[in-house]
């Protein structure tokens, strides 16, 4: 793509690593929360279920600064983590992800909780006369069957984490080739005088990769509809 | 054998019953309400009673004052539920081998090639459930529960929801398993179903055993005519089909003596059941003369059961047959009926429907 300056390219390939990473680690733990608060009878939910929402009502800078104090190297869970594991969140490429995946969580767990609560529990009372333990009526009923909820929660926070700017630039800052994402590009192209050009080019990257984020789910969402189809 | 007994409030409704299944289908029969299901889900484990015990074949399943209860993926009970409940986003192969991969090896049960074969689904193994017409669903839901190598099986109104030909044509598969000598308990409230497949009836009513025993007993005591469908109400006797008489005409041997039926249900030799209603038994004290109906058999009323409405139920003794009969109170005065009295029973031959045989 040569209409892309090496700057340009390096903040879209970064966005897409930031997005991937960031949804292929918190797809399990959205579906386990999904799963808690679609099925779990346990007291105190509702709190776990205001937490989760939380990102998507504050203001995304509030999320940010809340992740920098308690992800930063001095703070409770990022010293930990830095202690135990060595991993550094705060103005990294990772914490750029952690931001995205915090602020595409709830949208995530939305998806599929509602595709559990579409789930019939008769189905899975079926597979447990015929012998399956829990977990393989989860990995064989349940999971299967959710999928197309898993997918679109999956491509909705993907997309959000493609567009995630407010939390991310407090958190991690808006160094290029580190945490330089596509919108902190666009921004800071648009900080600079005659930067116009590259702002625009960048936000047409934007259009198409949201854009073919979209027809790949429809896609993929349409050809499991018609395998489970007249169920 | 199975032995279920249980009681649980609801606050609205209370069941409480108690009942022993022997080998053959036992029909949990009764109103809709009257707590088939809470029994049927207590000893599948989907639903947990007060105080319950449930054996299944010497092990026991439940018991709520011991504190035992298997779960549902531990008993070992195949179940067909009423809707097929198949798995929407598996092929029909791979919901019939659902539960097969989870049961024990040795367990005796039929095998793949077998129940394909005897259920009629060789044809249907690639399709998606979403792709079968009620009746196929209802048949591959069977084969699913019987290839999870059950030790009983627990069938709650399978058919409810099929037109009567689908019926039709399940029923043959269920009388065939009933046969193999598999324990099936029964959940209908369609006394015709009952009464082909049932050797063992048990009548709910209100949460409570109204009555159980063998088929032919219970159906034939006229105090419980009235909860067995009332003008629907008739008796089962069980024939072996004899020689076809020149005229076309097929005699049926049963205990209470020979019917004739228009229609050859079968090669000699054949056991069947014949279901003979009540309101279609004419009772006379004198052997009839010049009557068209062909089919009259010697008895002795046993039992008279008035109805309200100014009719009764009567019990005829034919050996060891019972008919019931059904006929207005003034005819049992008319008659002089009364126990130990002798007369006959007068079938019409055309009362005798293919509907009515069923393989025995």
């Amino acid at each position: 793509m040569s209409f892309l300056s090496p700057e340009e390219w390096t903040a879209v390939l970064l966005s897409l690593k930031v997005a991937t990473v960031a949804v292929a680690a918190s797809l399990p733990f959205g579906i386990g929360v999904a799963l808690l608060l679609a099925r779990s009878r346990l007291p105190g939910l509702w709190l776990l279920n205001a937490l989760v929402h939380l990102p998507l009502i504050l203001p995304p800078v509030v999320t940010g600064y809340a992740l920098l104090l308690s992800f930063g190297r001095k703070g409770p869970i990022g010293g930990f983590l830095y202690d135990v594991f060595g991993l550094v969140f705060a103005f990294r490429w990772t914490g750029a992800a952690l931001a995205a995946a915090v602020m595409g969580f709830p949208l995530m767990v939305r998806a599929i909780r509602l595709a559990i609560e579409a789930v019939d529990p008769k189905l899975e009372q079926a597979a447990a006369t015929l012998g399956a333990p829990r977990i393989a009526v989860f990995a064989t009923v349940t999971l299967p069957l959710i999928l197309p909820g898993v997918l679109a929660g999956a491509i909705l926070a993907f997309a959000k984490a493609m567009g995630e700017f407010g939390a991310t630039i407090t958190f991690v800052s808006n160094i290029p080739g580190q945490t330089q994402t596509l919108p902190s590009a666009i921004y800071a192209f648009l900080q600079i005088p005659g930067g116009e050009l590259q702002a625009a080019r960048l936000a047409g990257v934007s259009v198409v990769v949201a854009l073919g984020a979209v027809l790949i789910s429809e896609g993929v969402a349409r050809r499991v509809a018609k395998r489970i189809g007249g169920a | 054998m199975l032995e279920v007994s249980l009681s649980h409030d609801f606050g609205s409704f209370a069941v409480d019953v108690a009942f022993a299944a022997p080998a053959g289908v036992t029909a949990l029969f009764g109103a809709s309400g009257a707590g088939k299901t809470t029994v049927i889900n207590a000893v599948a484990g989907l639903f947990r009673p007060t105080r319950g015990r449930v054996v299944a074949q010497g092990e026991v399943l439940l018991d709520t004052e011991r504190g035992v209860n298997l779960p549902a993926r531990r008993r070992r009970v195949g179940y067909v539920f009423q809707e097929p409940r198949l798995f929407p986003h598996l092929s029909v192969r791979s919901n019939l081998l659902y539960g097969a991969r989870f049961a024990l090896k040795a367990a005796p049960g039929p095998g793949f090639d077998q129940v394909i074969e005897m259920l009629g689904i060789g044809a249907l193994l690639e399709r998606l459930p979403g792709a079968l017409s009620g009746g196929e669903k209802a048949r591959v839901s069977i084969g699913r529960a019987l290839l999870s190598k059950p030790r009983l099986l627990l069938m709650d109104e399978p058919l409810a929801a099929l037109d009567a030909a689908r019926r039709e044509e399940i029923l043959p598969f269920i009388e065939r398993l009933r046969d193999a000598g598999l324990p099936v308990l029964y959940v209908s409230h369609a006394i015709g179903e009952v009464a082909r497949l049932a050797s063992t009836v048990v009548l709910l009513d209100a949460g409570r055993v109204l009555a159980a025993g063998p088929a032919a007993e219970v159906f034939s005591d006229p105090a419980l005519a009235p909860h067995l469908g009332g003008a629907e109400a008739g008796t089962v006797l069980v024939a072996t089909v004899g020689e076809t008489a020149p005229d076309g005409l097929v005699r049926l041997d049963t205990d209470a003596g020979p019917v004739w039926v228009a229609e050859s249900p079968g090669a000699p030799g054949t056991r069947l059941r014949l279901r003979l209603h009540a309101s279609d038994v004419i009772l006379s004290r004198a052997r009839p003369e010049g009557l068209s109906a062909l089919n009259i058999l010697p008895g002795i009323v046993e039992r008279i059961e008035p109805e309200p409405g100014g009719r009764a139920f009567v019990r005829l003794r034919m050996g060891r047959e019972a008919v019931l009969a059904r006929l207005t109170q003034r005819s049992v005065t008319a008659l002089g009926l009364a126990p130990g009295v002798a007369c006959h029973a007068i079938l019409k031959t055309v009362a005798v429907s293919r509907d009515d045989l069923g393989a025995g």
